[in-house]
């Protein structure tokens, strides 16, 4: 019994990260055992498609692919033409971020928590914090990095909130999970705001932790509470919360990219013009 | 060391491993809600079953994997885990002679217990949030007791290993 009391003057501190990763050495292929089978029962439903639907799906990817390498142009001109103007402005602008892809492991840790783990670590340099999206929008942020798999925190998670901003006008708000999957709460926008149902929320990269310019959600509904100085707003997530199994672990680039040799050239235009 | 008093370790680890299996499966939302402590069930029955071997040492133990398995504070599930092996500890010899509902009672007030100090330590929003689904747990887990005893008491009782 005494033990007990040692383990409720340890909780108190941080200490235990370590005891926390070796044991979780031994916990990790129990995980592995639970996601077995879906995994498997997966594997085996793609290996017994036809030759045909394959070939459909292959064609119908190549086609995407070339729709989006031909926006990728557009883009990279744009991204080009961004940078200028900011360079006009005198301003850095962060830019190319790295990511990882890290698969889920289907496991529920605890019913009332939308926590996920996926199958990367501290071996693959994953570290807390770090922004997790899919190929809709934001998922969530590293919580807890373990050595070979690392628990990741859904935006929905009603102990999560992420900093965002309306894609329309930039107006800044927090966006709060709910506990339901596919639902997060702003609970700071006063009933004049001015937002519409159908709003594109993207990050707004306040905080620090999620990279700026990612679609999270769409207005889905606006209460307006004459009553109180706030109005009650819910949203959707756009990423697929529920459904995506491959996920996108972000690094931020640290050090803003250099405005390299285009600032210098509009330096020289102006010296030119006076 | 004679057959007869071989203790199974062997089933007994594996009805734990399963047992965190269970837990931390990824069952369908509305269910998950429903799904009990399955590896306190399991400790309560080795505990009850074989209580010189099975103590508050290994229910510790196995709380304190539980939580590093399930993303808990350290600690947390390692102390319900042993407080509850230690009340079946007191009461087994009573326990044992006690039908399956009257074992059910004590489990149902066992598992309450537990949930009982999970929800006083974290104090958390999430579980405020959770409101009573928090709760079903300990009513599903009393409801598969006779489930968890009945199948562990076969295969331990399998070959008469004891």
């Amino acid at each position: 019994m005494a033990s007990i009391a040692l383990l409720v003057a340890e909780r108190k501190s941080s200490q235990l990260d370590k005891l926390r990763s070796v044991l979780s050495m031994i916990t990790y292929p129990i995980q592995s055992i639970t996601d077995w089978p879906l995994h498997h029962s997966k594997e085996t439903v793609e290996s017994i498609k036809s030759l045909y639907s394959l070939k459909e799906e292959n064609e119908r990817l190549s086609q995407e692919q070339l729709i989006y390498k031909s926006q990728l142009l557009k883009y990279e001109a744009l991204e080009k033409e961004n940078i200028r103007l900011r360079a006009l402005l005198e301003k850095s602008f962060k830019l190319g971020e790295q990511v990882l892809v890290a698969e889920l492991l289907s496991v529920n840790l605890a019913p009332f928590e939308h926590v996920v783990v996926v199958d990367k670590g501290t071996r693959f340099g994953v570290h807390a914090q770090q922004a997790v999206l899919d190929a809709y929008g934001v998922v969530g942020q590293v919580y807890r990095a373990l050595p070979l798999n690392s628990e990741i925190m859904l935006i929905t998670d009603p102990g999560h909130a992420i900093p965002v901003q309306i894609n329309r006008n930039g107006l800044r708000t927090i966006a709060v999970g709910s506990g339901r999957i596919n639902r997060l709460i702003l609970p700071y926008l006063a009933n004049n705001a001015d937002i519409k149902e159908g709003d594109l929320l993207i990050s707004s990269g306040l905080g620090g932790i999620f990279p700026q310019g990612y679609p999270v959600a769409v207005v889905e509904k606006i209460i307006l509470q004459p009553n109180k100085p706030f109005a009650e707003i819910y949203a959707t997530p756009k990423a697929q919360l529920n459904r995506s199994r491959e996920l996108l672990i972000v690094w931020k680039s640290e050090a803003p990219i250099p405005l390299e040799t285009q600032e210098t050239d509009q330096a020289d235009e102006n010296h030119a013009e006076e | 060391m004679p057959k007869n008093n071989a203790f199974g370790y062997g089933r007994y680890f594996l009805s734990i491993i399963f047992a965190m299996c269970l837990n931390i499966a990824a069952w369908p939302q509305p269910m998950a809600q429903f799904n009990p402590n399955w590896i306190l069930l399991v400790v309560i029955y080795w505990v009850l079953a074989a209580p010189e071997r099975v103590g508050i040492f290994s229910a510790w133990t196995i709380g304190l994997l539980t939580d590093v398995l399930t993303g808990r504070m350290l600690g947390l599930n390692a102390l319900t885990n042993s407080l509850v092996a230690f009340l079946c500890l007191r009461l087994h010899k009573r326990l044992r002679q006690y039908p399956i509902l009257q074992q059910g009672l004590f489990i149902f007030f066992c598992l309450l217990v537990s949930q009982f100090l999970i929800f006083w330590i974290t104090d958390s929003q999430t579980i405020a949030r959770a409101s009573y689904t928090f709760w079903l747990p300990v009513l599903t887990g009393t409801f598969f007791w006779p489930l968890v005893f009945f199948s562990l008491r076969a295969i331990r009782l399998y070959r008469r290993i004891r």
